[in-house]
């Protein structure tokens, strides 16, 4: 005897979440399914050292889709909101920055990034209008398909002249060159060509870092908010309010497998032998776990499998958590500004360099880092006086040429700590713990094939028609009755909603025409 | 060597009171067969050459005893065949010989062939792998469709997506059907290739390093870009879209090198009754209330001409032989920010004899090819990283040819004269100008690469000329010794290129016109740039077209 329920939702990350939850809210009855004995994926809050918390993948939101937080009413308090960047330099002359406006360079770079920023956003917009719909299928489309193509046609001749051509021109352009041409500090062009290739296999003269510098401008411009109790209370949040339209969520429930009967997708079966049944099976999980191991290559073509395996999802960014018995020092930091954001990111060549051992399978010697002190604005993470820090380093390839063990994850965050020890003198005296996860750790305490945040890189051949393969990126897998609604769909990941939102959109769409 | 009935400097006073109806600056491929086109259009037509021979990168020297080398572009490819025969290239001598294959040597003392016998091809892939002989079937498939996406374009203006004039339009919606009849499942197979880095192309398909690398050398040849950049999948096709004698994707030698080709271009030339004079630099375009008037040699002399029509990258065009004040300020900026890195150097050798290659068997058609040192993706990514500091590669990949092998025309019997471009090769070291002992060490670099293996090869070097981007830029012009006039990236390419508004051949001052390889569809010895521009200039003037179209779906 098993359950029955309109839709099963396979991972309870905040894209399942809130899929689940527009779901329930149309009024279908849905399970989500989490093999975790907390919701939230990689949105999640967790204790790694004693009355030490830490948001334990993504640390900042800035992503998050207004129509997501509109049509779910999603409530949760934030600890700062806009918080500032200061990009580090040795000699104490950091560079603050934040929207359009920049302290600590010439005013040529001032204005410079004002204009900048400005064009960056009214990409970002645009590009943003397209994220929170489904990709428009290019041939063999439906009337909407043509009609959002020819919207998208129109939209961005809607930009003018000058502005057309700009966005033609740079969507497929590197961070490095237009950095390089507009700014003469270097610790601004570093600190930008970091935002631009921060969570991605690309350094700044990579062409395709301007599209993903604008993905992160996508929905607030680029201010980052930091959660009140980490990044976990998002998906808390979220939780909540997929519980009040009904959804029954189970943690601790890992998934098995899909069921297929009659060459369709009927139900799920856990690991600990439960099967559930439904006729719409949504997976949160990335696309090659909902392919490979859930469905099984059998059940679904060879060319699909192809592309399925081709999609490149190996994650780069190692997260560190120090757990501080006060704050460090940093020289030429101000006290407020410890609730900041601040990079280690000094010039673009050095972005550069930190980049070129990944592609070899190393670390990078000199990493670049992004550093959040969430315990500053939020006392909910550790005891007054006490602080975590938490830091998105990068370069840590997946594929380790040497292979991820203890050894090698000790070197690098010893490397880590030394890099920023550089700016903080007195930071080792203050760790009281310390632990780096590596892309080898992220794939499996979030069970992200590869470690990528994402769920595959966010590049041109990579992202919204093609995502997360060719021919697939209505959220409607081949075997029907199976959909997918994670990071690896369209339009990809950050904790933006957008792809559980989308998802939903489509599977209600296709219950109305059944 | 080039007996051409030019016109010296000391008969120039005749010229002084005549106003031609075009002068195209510089007698390179593309200038030539823009002014060709020109003069068989029935046009008053003078081309101006700076250097005292013709040919600009497309060319043969006579440098050392009775060598000729092609001491820039080596192989010939892409010359566009619908030129070659509007023209009549073969009545002004013009020969191409195809050459087969090539070759990879590895480390380990193994080498990995490639064959145009596609059964040979299969064995020698399966030496290798079984899985990689089956997929480069697919492979194959896969690019010549691109490759038939993209030569329909070469011969075409591209559209100006922001216009709404009606040939702009119906050029966007050619495009868009072309794009279309493929089926949904290809236009997105070509999205992902437009976008892709080429390492991550092949990773596609195979699976050994070797062959992948073999393949790879094709999306970084010209560029500042490495394998694993994205865009340089697309690169590829500038390898593989050209053909001979209608074999698309093969390469050939032009015979007597590839001067052969200029020559026969301005053979044509002149055989329409076009002026070729050489020795005549260019100092600056003039312009008079907002049209050209014509051009100012270095030598002081003025010539007037109702066009100008520019065959220098824009760099070349609009920042040296321009005055700022003629030009908007908007496009003198794009114009600076242009991207035309040097990333290749050319080493030119006369050898005694024939190097042997212990690796290969005695007699390999393999030697008639292109040979390779570098056998591995790793290897390659990391000859780009040290261009990335502004070095010069350590160890570098080398495209190295020995055309003498098929022509006998281009050294003494016996004598080989052995073509080797080197990729990666900055234009500046470490952000200052070349030292000669700096040049030397290059050059040792890459003769010390071949002779491991060759182990003959050093003590049959007669003569090498060392050439690093600083010194393509001085000789032919090429600004920063790009050899493709500006880089083949998706923001400088089809209506982006050289820069956006200006994709359509004309420049921003009446009578002025673009015809190098800064425009599109860009480099490579192809004249496409040359063409398009005359079909352009020949709309403007209201003449008929002398321009071939394509010859059609192939």
């Amino acid at each position: 005897m098993t359950d029955r329920f309109d839709a099963i939702v396979i991972g309870a990350g905040h894209n399942g979440l809130v899929c689940a939850a527009l779901l329930g809210k149309a009024g279908k009855s849905v399970l989500v399914l989490e093999a975790a004995s907390d919701v939230g994926g990689a949105a999640r809050t967790r204790a790694f050292a004693d009355g030490y918390s830490v948001s334990s993948c993504a640390h900042l939101l800035s992503q998050l889709q207004p129509d997501v937080v509109k049509d779910l009413n999603v409530k949760f308090d934030l600890a700062a909101r806009e918080i500032g960047t200061v990009a580090l330099a040795a000699d104490g002359n950091h560079v603050r920055y934040g929207g359009s406006k920049v302290e600590g360079v010439s005013s040529a770079d001032q204005s410079s990034l004002q204009e900048f920023h400005q064009r960056m956003t009214r990409f970002a917009d645009l590009l943003q209008k397209y994220l929170n719909k489904p990709p428009p299928r290019l041939a063999n489309g439906r009337p909407r398909d043509l009609m959002t193509l020819a919207q998208l046609g129109f939209d961005i001749r809607r930009l003018g002249k000058t502005e057309m051509r700009e966005f033609l021109r740079l969507i497929g352009m590197n961070i490095f060159d237009e950095v390089e041409e507009r700014f003469e500090s270097a610790l601004l062009r570093g600190a930008l060509s970091l935002d631009a290739v921060l969570g991605t296999h690309l350094g700044p003269r990579s062409p395709n870092t301007i599209l993903t510098y604008l993905y992160r401008l996508c929905g607030s411009h680029g201010a980052l908010s930091v959660p009140a109790g980490g990044m976990g209370a998002v998906s808390e949040a979220l939780a909540n309010s997929a519980r009040d339209h009904g959804v029954v969520i189970r943690t601790g429930m890992p998934v098995k497998r899909v069921i297929v009967e009659n060459g369709r997708a009927a139900g799920v079966e856990t690991e600990s032998g439960e099967s559930f049944s439904s006729w719409t099976v949504v997976s949160n999980a990335d696309p090659k776990t909902t392919i490979m191991s859930l469905v099984g290559a059998r059940h679904v073509e060879t060319g699909f499998v192809r592309r399925i395996q081709n999609i490149r999802m190996r994650g780069n960014a190692a997260k560190l958590h120090l757990a501080l018995d006060g704050l460090p020092a940093i020289h030429g930091l101000e006290k407020r500004e410890f609730g900041d954001r601040l990079l280690i990111a000094p010039d673009p060549h050095y972005v550069e360099r930190a980049f070129n051992p990944a592609k070899y399978g190393e670390t990078s010697p000199a990493p670049v880092l992004e550093i959040t002190i969430p315990s500053f604005r939020d006392t909910r993470l550790a005891e007054t006086g006490k602080h975590v820090l938490s830091a998105i380093v990068q370069y840590a390839p997946y594929k380790l040429k040497s292979g991820w063990n203890d050894e090698a994850r000790n070197a690098f965050r010893e490397v880590a700590i030394d890099t920023i020890a550089a700016y903080a003198p007195d930071l080792r005296q203050r760790i009281v713990a310390s632990e780096l996860l590596t892309p080898a750790d992220l794939e499996t305490e979030f069970r992200l094939t590869g470690g990528h945040w994402h769920h595959g890189e966010l590049t041109l051949d990579q992202f919204l028609f093609v995502r997360p393969v060719a021919g697939f990126a209505q959220y409607r897998m081949p075997l029907e009755g199976l959909w997918l609604c994670g990071a690896g769909a369209h339009p990809g990941g950050g904790i933006s909603g957008a792809a559980g939102r989308n998802a939903a959109g489509m599977i209600l769409a296709g219950h109305k025409a059944a | 060597m080039l007996a051409l009935p030019m016109f010296q400097a000391d008969r120039a006073d005749q010229y002084k009171m005549k106003t031609y109806d075009a002068i195209v600056v510089g007698a390179g491929h593309n200038g030539l067969t823009n002014a060709a086109f020109l003069a068989k259009a029935g046009l008053d037509v003078l081309c101006v050459e700076k250097n005292d021979y013709i040919g600009g990168a497309t060319v043969s020297r006579n440098l050392y005893k009775d060598w000729i080398y092609s001491n820039c572009s080596y192989v010939c490819s892409l010359l566009r065949p619908e030129i070659f025969r509007a023209l009549e290239l073969h009545r002004h001598g013009l020969q191409i010989t195809p050459y087969g294959g090539g070759v990879t040597f590895l480390q380990n003392g193994g080498y990995f062939g490639s064959y145009w016998d596609s059964e040979v091809a299969h064995r020698e892939y399966a030496r290798f792998s079984k899985h990689d002989a089956d997929a480069y079937e697919r492979y194959s498939a896969d690019v010549m469709r691109q490759c038939r996406f993209i030569r329909d374009s070469l011969l075409r203006t591209p559209p100006d997506p922001t216009s709404f004039k009606p040939r702009d339009l119906k050029e966007l919606a050619h495009l868009g059907s072309r794009f279309l009849e493929m089926g949904e499942d290809r236009m997105l197979d070509t999205i992902r290739f437009w976008t892709m880095s080429v390492a991550e192309y092949l990773d596609e398909y195979f699976e050994t390093d070797v062959i992948k690398t073999a393949h790879s050398g094709s999306g970084i040849i010209g560029t500042a870009l490495g394998i694993h950049s994205p865009g340089t999948a697309y690169v590829l096709l500038h390898h593989y879209m050209g053909e001979v004698d209608g074999n698309v994707g093969s390469w050939g030698y032009a015979r007597g090198g590839m001067g052969a080709v200029s020559k026969a271009m301005a053979g044509a030339f002149q055989a329409y009754g076009g002026e070729l004079r050489t020795d005549a630099g260019v100092e600056q375009i003039t312009v008079r209330n907002g049209r050209v008037k014509g051009v100012a040699l270095t030598s002081g002399e003025e010539i007037d001409a109702k066009i100008v029509v520019s065959g220098m990258d824009v760099k070349c065009t609009f920042l040296k032989c321009m005055d700022k004040n003629d030009l908007p300020a908007e496009f003198y900026q794009r114009v600076n920010n242009f991207k035309i890195r040097g990333s290749s150097g050319k080493l030119n050798i006369a050898l005694d004899g024939m190097p042997t290659f212990p690796a290969l068997p005695g007699k390999s058609p393999l030697l008639d090819g292109d040979m390779h040192f570098i056998d591995s993706m790793e290897r390659m990514e990391r000859a780009y990283d040290d261009w990335k500091e502004g070095r010069w590669s350590k160890d570098p990949y080398i495209d190295m040819v020995i055309p003498t092998v098929t022509d006998p025309t281009m050294a003494p019997p016996g004598k080989h004269f052995m073509s080797c471009f080197v990729q990666y090769c900055p234009y500046m070291i470490e952000g200052r100008t070349w030292t000669a002992p700096e040049r030397e060490a290059f050059g040792q670099t890459v003769i010390n690469q071949i002779a491991n293996y060759s182990p003959d090869f050093k003590d049959l070097i007669l003569h090498v000329e060392i050439r690093t981007p600083e010194d393509i830029e001085r000789e032919a012009g090429l600004s920063e010794g790009n050899i493709f006039h500006g880089e083949l990236t998706m923001d400088q390419l089809l209506f982006n290129r050289p820069v956006p508004g200006y994709a359509q051949y004309r420049g921003p001052v009446g009578g002025l016109y673009m015809c190098g390889s800064s425009a599109h569809p860009g480099g490579g010895v192809m004249a496409a740039p040359g063409a398009n521009a005359a079909r352009e200039i020949l709309l403007d003037l209201k003449r008929k077209s002398t321009i071939p179209g394509n010859f059609g779906d192939d």
